[in-house]
């Protein structure tokens, strides 16, 4: 049950700068942690977070391990016209999220 | 009617007190000063969903007794934890919780550290932020409370530390790479950097008998809930700032 | 660092103890870490045969942090951020973490601004390395050091 908060202005001026914060819950298990009997607990990370605007992708990541558990990531955007922003987080297990927020652009 | 109970030699000042916020570095605190980008609020926002799910052979959600959290349970953390008639002693938040699933919700409880119980734990807990701690000691609450303190000044463990030896006598002092905080539990449930999820503060003070090489108690168990009434009492009159993030 | 070292082995030792007792939780014991070496060669496979310039690019990180699972990290290029003249990508890499890659952010000129921020993990105390990528094809570099200490009473596998 993966839980996403996004910080993004619900109005900016055209040709503005916005900075959009993602949040999201996962534990992003490294794989390189092992039980008390020493067997490795596999890996199960968010693997790729893209960010489109309108249908455009405008930003996007690819994630390793070494991000930290609920990954955090902020970015910019120019506001260039009204519509809707749409953030996905895919990873291993078939880990899928997709979340959108609207903007106003005058 | 609300029993004064005076404070012991060694114990910290009134004035003295400060919440583990103070003993972090700029980054963290940063880290909890922002609901963007505190961990804790995906808990929050788990716990609002949660909210308004009709659930148990009642078939009821929180919503439809409490209605709006912020108004219903706005102050209500910051009381806890609170005598509980039916069963004649103080009882934590998460076991209160528990009360209205069983009882209200005819629903099975919530298990400790389940993240249900940590999502409305935290949803509660939220509506307390910048409220003071309010334990009244009543005469019934008394002999809970000098159980907690007694454990909280008892040597334990294989290292044979009380609580009070450090956080009381050595606040302040580097252990480990770390400074020693006051132990007030202000922020809980909150986000432990070193759990990478949020936790209880029965999950820390179990971290902490096993810090000194104690058995640590059970989940529930009346010392912890004991414990919980006197550090929160102890830390009465300071702000809640729940959920907080620690080291 | 000493102190860490003391407490895996003394972990290495307990652990026999605790699962005799049926505990089913988790320890963490730290693998092989990569090499300085290691890191050169994730970084040529993002890279490729290109040379990497110091400059340009401007790695933020704490010199000091409290615990290593969740260190507060932003990169920043100054790049007027234009269809002509912009940047590409900026990848993150570790010295001493058991992988060497940390992320990859690719961005373009509707980023407006080049500057991305995140939390990563740190194993131990090292040097974190930026590497951005230019619209123009060119690599440039910016590195930190920084100290990870470790809380008192941690959980140690109960």
């Amino acid at each position: 049950m993966a839980s996403a908060l996004i910080n993004v202005p619900p109005r900016a001026k055209r040709g503005e700068i916005i900075e959009i914060k993602t949040l999201i819950s996962h534990t992003m298990e490294t794989g390189f942690r092992r039980t008390q009997l020493g067997a490795v607990i596999p890996r199960d990370i968010i693997r790729r977070f893209v960010c489109t605007y309108n249908g455009t992708e405008v930003f996007s990541a690819d994630l390793h391990p070494a991000i930290a558990a609920n990954p955090f990531i902020v970015f910019s955007t120019m506001a260039i016209e009204s519509g809707t922003l749409v953030f996905s987080w895919t990873g291993d297990n078939g880990f899928s999220v997709t979340e959108s927020a609207a903007i106003s652009v005058e | 009617m609300a029993i004064a109970v005076s404070v012991a030699a060694g114990e910290i000042a009134s004035s003295d007190r400060r919440s583990g916020y103070d003993f972090m570095s700029r980054e963290t605190r940063a880290m909890q000063d922002d609901d963007t980008a505190n961990p804790g609020m995906l808990w929050v926002l788990e716990g609002g969903t949660l909210w308004e799910k009709k659930t148990g052979a009642a078939g009821r959600a929180c919503a439809d007794c409490h209605g709006d959290p912020r108004a219903s349970m706005k102050g209500v953390a910051a009381r806890y934890p609170a005598f509980d008639a039916g069963k004649g002693r103080p009882v934590g938040l998460e076991q209160r919780i528990n009360v209205c699933r069983t009882d209200r919700q005819e629903a099975p409880a919530l298990a400790y550290e389940s993240r249900e119980l940590l999502a409305l734990t935290a949803l509660v807990a939220r509506q307390s932020r910048g409220l003071p701690i309010d334990i009244a000691i009543a005469a019934r609450m008394r002999p809970f409370l000098a159980a907690g303190r007694a454990t909280f000044h008892r040597r334990q463990g294989q290292l044979n530390l009380a609580c009070a030896q450090c956080h009381d006598d050595n606040w302040g002092r580097q252990l480990a790479g770390n400074v020693i905080p006051q132990a007030h539990p202000t922020g809980y449930p909150l986000y432990r950097l070193e759990w990478q999820s949020l936790g209880s503060l029965q999950r820390r003070l179990r971290n902490c008998f096993v810090g000194i090489r104690a058995e640590p108690y059970d989940y529930g168990a009346p010392e912890l809930v004991d414990l919980e009434l006197y550090l929160m009492w102890r830390a009465r009159g300071m702000t809640m700032d729940a959920p907080a993030v620690r080291p | 660092m000493d102190r860490r070292t003391s407490r895996r082995d003394f972990l290495k030792t307990a652990g026999g103890v605790a699962a005799g007792l049926g505990l089913g939780s988790v320890i963490t014991v730290v693998p092989a870490r990569a090499t300085p070496a290691e890191m050169q060669e994730a970084i040529r496979k993002v890279v490729g045969g290109a040379r990497i310039s110091p400059g340009k690019v401007k790695l933020d990180l704490p010199p000091l942090i409290e615990n290593g699972n969740a260190v507060p990290l932003t990169v920043t290029v100054e790049s007027p951020m234009t269809e002509a003249q912009h940047v590409r990508a900026v990848h993150v890499f570790t010295e001493k973490n058991p992988q060497p890659n940390v992320a990859s952010f690719h961005l373009g000129p509707r980023a407006g601004r080049a500057k991305v921020a995140t939390r990563i993990r740190l194993a131990d105390s090292q040097n974190v390395i930026a590497i951005c990528e230019l619209s123009d094809g060119s690599f440039w570099s910016d590195s930190a050091g920084i100290v990870v200490t470790l809380a008192a009473c941690l959980e140690d596998g109960i």
